[in-house]
């Protein structure tokens, strides 16, 4: 069986979405140290140290390219998933289950995927793409601290984010489980470890994300 | 527990049969015991079919006896009924009060399709079996049953998945239309045995390439099947086969077609 055929059954698929997710966790998990710098309340010297350095280190930005091959293929795969569960069952029940057999983000993660896909446009277009540029084409790094807090004084940008942490948080919380599960490393042993984990960290990451811009918005630091 | 009658309307899936579109039909039904079992119920309103001279609804049955998975019915928006760990054989008619509507339809998949009214065609489960649900032995006298030591806790985990009597609720009830809980099953109860060795890498490859030809949709972790498999097959049993489908393509000496 070739490298391409393992990958491309319907558990090879699965297998994209796991590995592909793993490194998001793992990328959030880097994101998240880094922002949180910001809390040392230092009008953004340890921040801005950090940021630079992420900026700058040649392993960083050649991981970030990775990053972004993985993230088109995690999205890409997981819409095509979508479509096509969707289609295997052309004429549709009258009556469904709803939340009886399975709670509802276990079934909504196209939607909440999505909706995570439509914050990172905006997310993107606010700091990561003219901050490059500005590197590549323009007089240099932009002041991130500075950036935010300008951003997050402005009320529909604070809630916006506060409704990307909110999909992030259900999202993860199934894809944490799951990318395990299709791993195969959810038995019996350390199912409970694994969900105790899971739900710690959909829980904790995206409330660290989201007091950023409620910190700036509330006045917390300056 | 103290016995009444009751009387329904049932909200039941006619289709003449593969070609045809379907249509929901509503009939009611008097003097149901509250001791009968489902089917029982469908036995009263097809006799009170065949009296008025019309079609009575085709559906599958044989054990009734809760062992055989024939009796595929979506109750409700829910396989076989509401009863947990139940086939529709073994659901009561006490679950319900008079003057109740119940909507009865057949599994839905494209996978699984309408021969007639609640019958589904379900031979895509017996494809994956001779896609590796086997194991090879000699012939000849049978050996000794103990002659191979098997670990107990081993023993009880194979024959839990074996309990599998692939009626097709998991794939009906879940979202995606996947079969991935009665194939995990099916390889899991061969896979904990010594006896299923041989085929081992081959086996867990074959299947789901055929799983995936029979256009069932894909595995996405929501649970809906573990919740309604009548026979409590759970999900580590697929976190088992994507551990042998893993340990097949990695090992490099999986070959199938
Ligand atoms: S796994 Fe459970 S629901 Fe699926 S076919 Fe087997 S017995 Fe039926
Ligand atoms: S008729 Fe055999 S399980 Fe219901």
């Amino acid at each position: 069986m070739s490298w391409k055929h393992s990958f491309s059954t319907s558990i090879g698929k699965k297998l994209q979405m796991s590995f592909t997710g793993l490194f998001l966790i793992l990328f959030l998990l880097v994101h998240c140290y880094v922002n949180a710098q910001i809390f040392w309340n230092d009008g953004g010297a340890k921040f801005n140290e950090a940021a630079h350095f992420m900026g700058n280190n040649f392993l960083i930005r050649t991981t970030e390219i990775g990053l972004f091959a993985f993230l088109i293929l995690h999205i890409v795969q997981g819409l095509a998933l979508w479509a096509k569960n969707r289609s295997r069952r052309s004429v549709r029940y009258q009556v469904t289950a709803g939340n009886k057999t399975s709670p509802w983000y276990r079934r909504s993660m196209g939607l909440l995927g999505t909706l995570i896909l439509l914050f990172l446009i905006i997310h993107l277009s606010k700091f990561w793409i003219p901050n490059r540029y500005a590197q590549t084409f323009g007089s240099g790094e932009l002041n991130l601290y500075t950036r935010m807090r300008e951003e997050f004084s402005i009320t529909w940008v604070v809630l916006f984010y506060l409704g990307g942490c909110i999909a992030l948080a259900w999202h993860l919380v199934h894809g944490f489980y799951s990318s395990l599960q299709t791993l195969g490393l959810t038995t019996h042993k350390y199912k409970k470890m694994i969900n105790g984990i899971g739900i710690g960290f959909s829980i904790i990451v995206p409330l660290v994300f989201a007091l950023m811009p409620l910190a700036f918005y509330l006045n917390w630091i300056i | 527990m103290e016995h009444h009658t009751i009387g329904l309307t049932l909200k039941v899936w006619r289709q003449k049969n593969n070609k045809a579109k379907g249509q929901f039909e509503t009939f009611n039904v008097k003097n149901i015991s509250t001791e009968m079992s489902f089917l029982e119920m469908f036995d009263v309103l097809n006799e009170q079919l065949v009296a008025e001279n019309k079609e009575p609804v085709a559906f599958d049955h044989d054990c009734r006896e809760g062992i055989c998975g024939a009796c595929s019915m979506y109750i409700n928006g829910r396989a076989h009924g509401p009863w947990h760990n139940t086939t529709t054989c073994q659901l009561h008619m006490r679950e319900y009060k008079d003057g109740d509507t119940i909507v009865v339809e057949p599994w839905r998949a494209n996978s699984f399709p309408v021969l007639k009214d609640l019958i589904v065609d379900r031979s895509s489960f017996d494809r994956i079996i001779q896609a590796g649900g086997y194991i090879s032995v000699n012939t000849g006298n049978a050996v000794d049953a103990n002659s191979l030591p098997i670990e107990k806790h081993r023993a009880d985990e194979s024959f839990a998945a074996a309990a599998c009597i692939g009626c097709g609720a998991c794939v009906a009830a879940c979202p995606n239309a996947s079969a991935m809980l009665f194939v995990s099953a099916k390889v899991s109860h061969l896979a904990l045995l010594p006896q299923g060795d041989p085929e081992r890498k081959i086996r867990s490859v074959n299947m789901i390439e055929q799983m995936d030809k029979e256009g069932f949709g894909s595995c996405t972790n929501i649970g809906a099947c573990e919740a309604e498999c009548p026979k409590g097959i759970s999900l580590e049993n697929i976190a088992r086969l994507n551990r042998e489908y893993l340990g097949a393509v990695f090992s490099g000496d999986s070959q199938n077609a």
